[in-house]
């Protein structure tokens, strides 16, 4: 069996618990929007939900309430697209901090990216990453594999061995598989593994992007830093649909951040093909414009693109183009990031902003509805994770109590040394946002509690 | 965690650090310091060209990258004002062993020093350096961005030959999309009210032109007849194997000022270089010598200008375009 | 009160409000007269005699010290400016600028300057002068020349030859125009 987190091994670590009643709460989840309590079971499964429950009947009339009235209780959120950094960067993040900035953010199952050191391209990573996760217990956290040995791009990864490991995503994410023929190859032989798997790309052209270090454009060029065209990220995606319609095998666009690319996606979704998409929260949210700082802590890849590119990832999102909301969290250590623009690594930390920048960003201005913005932040990366059987489902009797429960108006100002994550590089220092998780539940036991880690 | 950021300032006129930073009025900024640039163009004609203005002062030159010239006169500047100097070059340095940038200009602000002119190879250096020192901070060149010190003395070298910059026609001419020589002086010019034409092929001019108050041309025989200053960048080799261009000579023979390109310019039109030139690539030796070529000027305004600037900064008690802040 | 003191004097910026009227341009004329018949005497002639004045309140008293100069002796006297700002000993403690270019018509060296100035106060600013004048050479004196010296020295500086000795409270304020010398107050 594999080494996956569900609701039966959770069993053992709740067995205090007496369960819990979520009262008076917006309950959203893929079925729509309702005021109900939701009464959990002290084994971590939903009892019932609805109004005027009988808790006696239930037997959980001694069960603690908690008090959901003016917020939203929804399945726990699914980061398909996490740096844990362990194994080999623990410095800047470790499973244990990482999962806990998970839980704050209100996520209740993460996808590790497989470019650590060592990359993910073996069981005993996999095996490593998983045992790390059910150590902290914060958070179900699941093991993504490279496509290629060492992410270099050259050698298949053991895709049937890691699939076995409970690997659904592979990708050598940082960078795209730059050959052509290998990639089809990896789909190819993907689509015969006994497992459902998605191949994940992220995509950028190397023979475009290299040198780069920001959006090419019109900042790009005032501040002279050299620049990665959008036509890098374009390219790859426009290869990978082919491909995708070659193999029939299932491909998932990471972190998408320009118009063109944006555009591709729907147009092969409209042609029925098996494509599925990511945006980032910072690549609908901020613009190249803040590089002028040449502050690193803007230095992402992809970069942060033009004003245009960030309405078209709106419109995306806002259309279904893209299905999901992806952190890419990515921390990094002070000492790496206060160095020059062009040295300094790519990447900014995620996790505990995602949520109030998707409901100040999107939800408030009306680009998604409460529900949408859920889907994409739950149920829909689940279904990519191909964990929906456990995360992001209908919040109804019997299914695991993974739920979020968060106030969508709660004013607060983002400090990076308040957050939990290891490293400090969040771009959005200082910045006014709405919404916040107050408690967090995996498998009915809070990790996090009226607004605090429990862990 | 991030140590807290030990200098508040903002877009104060205690650094200089690109053009657009000399104040809301770019232009009256230019002037104050051609107006002080003059006085020490006086000083640097005297027998004892020295001032005792900053002694006691201490200034740093920070070179990341290598230019023996720029920083020779950024420290002839300093000796001139009676400053001391010291030089903090990067093959003598820690940097090499891995120190932090930040720890690097911590460590130098602890000798207490009152400027720092820093030179390297990536863009915005000098900008996070001003965020972490409380020294004044002055860009000697920062990747391809900018080298405000050398517009400075391009603006003053041309209105020393002309009175003015406002209204003159000027053509940038080579790789504008590497030269942060370029991106100052389009800056500085503009501001004055010339009228700047870039001239190169489409490889070497930036990616996106957006909010650059500029004409473009890829036709230099087009271009020299109608301008006052014809303005030439370095043509570094490597921008061949980076199929920028085909080669040295074709770039040479689009775009080289030859002789017989030459006299298509104005007999009143100067030619400008910001050095090293590569005599034979984009200037040839027999233009170079031109009685018209004024680039020895434009080195030995640069001792000047740059005297005004550290001057402007650690001696003159005011902010530059604004009040007195003592 | 030249610029330059104007806006070194606190408060920085202010206006200066006369209150007396201390000498009418007649009086700053037969001043210079006499001043200049003073430089003769003292120098027996006016062989390699220089007259810088100082900016900027120096300077038009300069150029009539040597107007006067030569209707007296006949000769052509060499007149220059010098601006000090460079060699002030406030540096870095207020606000301090250059108001034009020095410009000094001869080598020093073996010449007698005189320094014309219009007020002599501290005499701070005819200290950084001095140190102005060695770096243009080596001078065989350096004479002092001012308008009115309202005292207040605060070092060993005494002019050679003087339109008129103005006791005045520190307080107060000398302004020196072509129309005559006001004694006031600076006010913010």
């Amino acid at each position: 069996m594999s080494e996956q987190l569900n609701a039966t091994d959770r069993k053992a670590t709740v067995s205090e618990s007496v369960g819990w009643i979520i009262t008076g709460g917006l309950v959203v989840d893929r079925t729509g929007e309702r005021i109900a309590d939701v009464a959990v079971r002290p084994d971590g499964t939903i009892a019932a939900v609805g109004t005027a429950l009988d808790l006696k009947a239930l037997g959980l009339a001694n069960a603690p309430v908690i008090d959901a009235a003016g917020c939203v209780v929804a399945p726990g959120f699914v980061d398909i697209h996490t740096h844990l950094r362990e194994p080999g960067r623990e410095e800047a993040e470790t499973i244990e901090t990482g999962s806990r900035a998970a839980a704050l953010g209100g996520y209740t199952a993460i996808v590790a990216m497989p470019n650590t050191e060592p990359t993910i391209d073996s069981v005993a990573v996999v095996r490593q990453v998983l045992d790390a996760g059910i150590a902290a217990g914060l958070c179900d956290v699941r093991s993504s594999g490279s496509i290629t040995i060492g992410r270099e791009g050259d050698a298949l990864s053991p895709m049937a061995e890691l699939a076995a490991a409970g690997v659904r995503i592979f990708t050598d994410d940082g960078c795209g598989v730059q050959d052509d023929r290998l990639m089809r190859r990896a789909l190819e032989y993907a689509s015969g593994l006994p497992e459902s798997v998605v191949l994940a790309q992220h995509c950028e052209v190397e023979a475009l992007s290299h040198g780069g270090h920001m959006h090419e454009g019109e900042w790009s060029s005032r501040l002279g830093i050299p620049g990665i065209p959008a036509e890098a990220e374009e390219l790859m995606v426009f290869r990978d649909i082919a491909l995708s319609r070659l193999t029939g095998m299932a491909v998932h666009f990471q972190h998408l951040s320009t118009a063109g690319a944006v555009a591709l996606v729907r147009d092969a979704k409209a042609r029925g093909l098996n494509v599925t998409a990511e945006a980032t929260p910072h690549h609908f949210t901020l613009t190249h414009a803040e590089v002028a700082s040449y502050d690193p802590v803007f230095k992402v890849n992809p970069p942060l693109r033009s004003a245009e590119d960030v309405a078209a990832v709106k419109a995306g999102l806002a259309d279904g183009t893209i299905d999901a909301i992806a952190t890419d969290h990515a921390p990094h250590t002070a000492d790496v990031k206060e160095a020059p623009f062009d040295h300094a690594p790519c990447g900014m930390l995620g996790l505990e902003t995602a949520l109030a920048l998707g409901i100040t960003e999107l939800v408030e201005p009306g680009v998604l509805t409460m529900t949408e913005f859920m889907a994409k932040m739950s149920w829909n990366p689940a279904a990519i994770a191909r964990i929906d059987d456990i995360h992001g489902r209908t919040i109804e009797a019997e299914a695991p109590a993974h739920l979020v429960i968060f106030d969508p108006a709660l004013e607060w100002t983002v400090d990076p040394a308040a957050l939990a994550s290891k490293s400090d590089n969040t771009p959005y220092a200082g910045r006014v946002v709405r919404g916040k998780v107050r408690y967090t539940l995996l498998c009915g036991v809070p990790t996090v509690f009226d607004g605090e880690a429990q862990r | 965690m991030s140590r807290p950021v030990s200098n508040p300032r903002h877009g104060s006129m205690r650094n200089l650090l690109s053009i657009a930073d000399l104040g809301p009025d770019v232009a009256a900024g230019i002037d104050e310091v051609m107006t002080l640039t003059d006085s020490f163009v006086e000083v640097s004609e005297r027998t004892i060209p020295k001032v005792p203005a900053l002694r006691g002062r201490t200034v740093v030159s920070l070179f990341f990258e290598d230019s023996t010239r720029t920083r020779l006169s950024f420290e002839t500047a300093a000796k001139r004002l009676s400053a001391d100097t010291m030089n903090f070059s990067v093959s003598t340095s820690s940097v090499k062993k891995g120190e932090s940038l930040r720890d690097t200009i911590e460590t130098i602000e602890a000798m207490g020093v009152d400027a720092i002119v820093v030179r390297h190879a990536s863009a915005g250096v000098p900008r996070q350096v001003a965020q972490w020192a409380s020294s004044a901070v002055i860009n000697a060149g920062d990747g391809w961005h900018e080298h405000p010190t050398q517009a400075l003395l391009d603006c003053y070298t041309i209105r020393q030959r002309f009175g003015d910059v406002a209204g003159k026609r000027i053509a940038i001419v080579g790789d504008i999309r590497h030269s942060r020589v370029a991106r100052s002086n389009v800056a500085a010019f503009t501001a004055l009210g010339a009228d700047v034409t870039l001239v190169a092929p489409p490889t070497l001019l930036p990616p996106s032109l957006e909010g650059w108050p500029v004409k473009i041309s890829t036709d230099i025989d087009a271009v020299l007849p109608t301008v006052d200053v014809c303005y030439l960048l370095r043509m570094q080799r490597e921008r061949m194997t980076e199929a920028l261009i085909p080669s040295i000579r074709e770039y040479s023979n689009r775009f080289g000022l030859n002789e017989k390109r030459a006299e298509l310019l104005p007999d009143h039109a100067l030619i400008m270089h910001p050095g090293p030139m590569n005599r034979g690539v984009e200037i040839d030796a027999a233009v170079a010598d031109h009685p018209n070529t004024v680039i020895v000027d434009q080195v030995r305004n640069g001792v000047a200008v740059r005297m005004a600037v550290l001057f402007l900064l650690l001696g003159s008690g005011t902010t530059w375009g604004g009040e007195a802040d003592v | 009160m030249a610029e330059r003191e104007r806006r070194l004097t606190p408060p920085y910026g202010g206006v200066f409000v006369a209150r007396t009227r201390v000498m009418s341009a007649d009086d700053m004329q037969r001043a210079t007269k006499r001043m200049a018949h003073e430089i003769i005497e003292r120098n027996q002639g006016l062989d390699d005699v220089v007259v810088i004045g100082l900016q900027t309140g120096g300077v038009p008293l300069a150029a009539r010290l040597c107007e006067a100069l030569e209707l007296i002796d006949g000769s052509e006297v060499p007149l220059g400016c010098l601006d000090v700002a460079f060699y002030r000993d406030d540096i870095g403690l207020r606000p301090v600028l250059p108001e034009t270019v020095t410009d000094i018509p001869c080598d020093l060296d073996g010449r007698t300057v005189v320094l014309v100035d219009d007020v002599l106060f501290t005499g701070r600013t005819i200290r950084a002068a001095l140190d102005a004048l060695s770096d243009y050479g080596r001078a065989r004196a350096v004479q002092l020349a001012v308008m009115v010296d309202r005292g207040h020295r605060e070092l060993p500086i005494r002019p050679d030859f003087v339109g008129k000795n103005l006791p005045t409270r520190r307080d107060e304020a000398v302004d020196v125009t072509a129309d005559g010398v006001d004694l006031g107050e600076m006010v913010k």
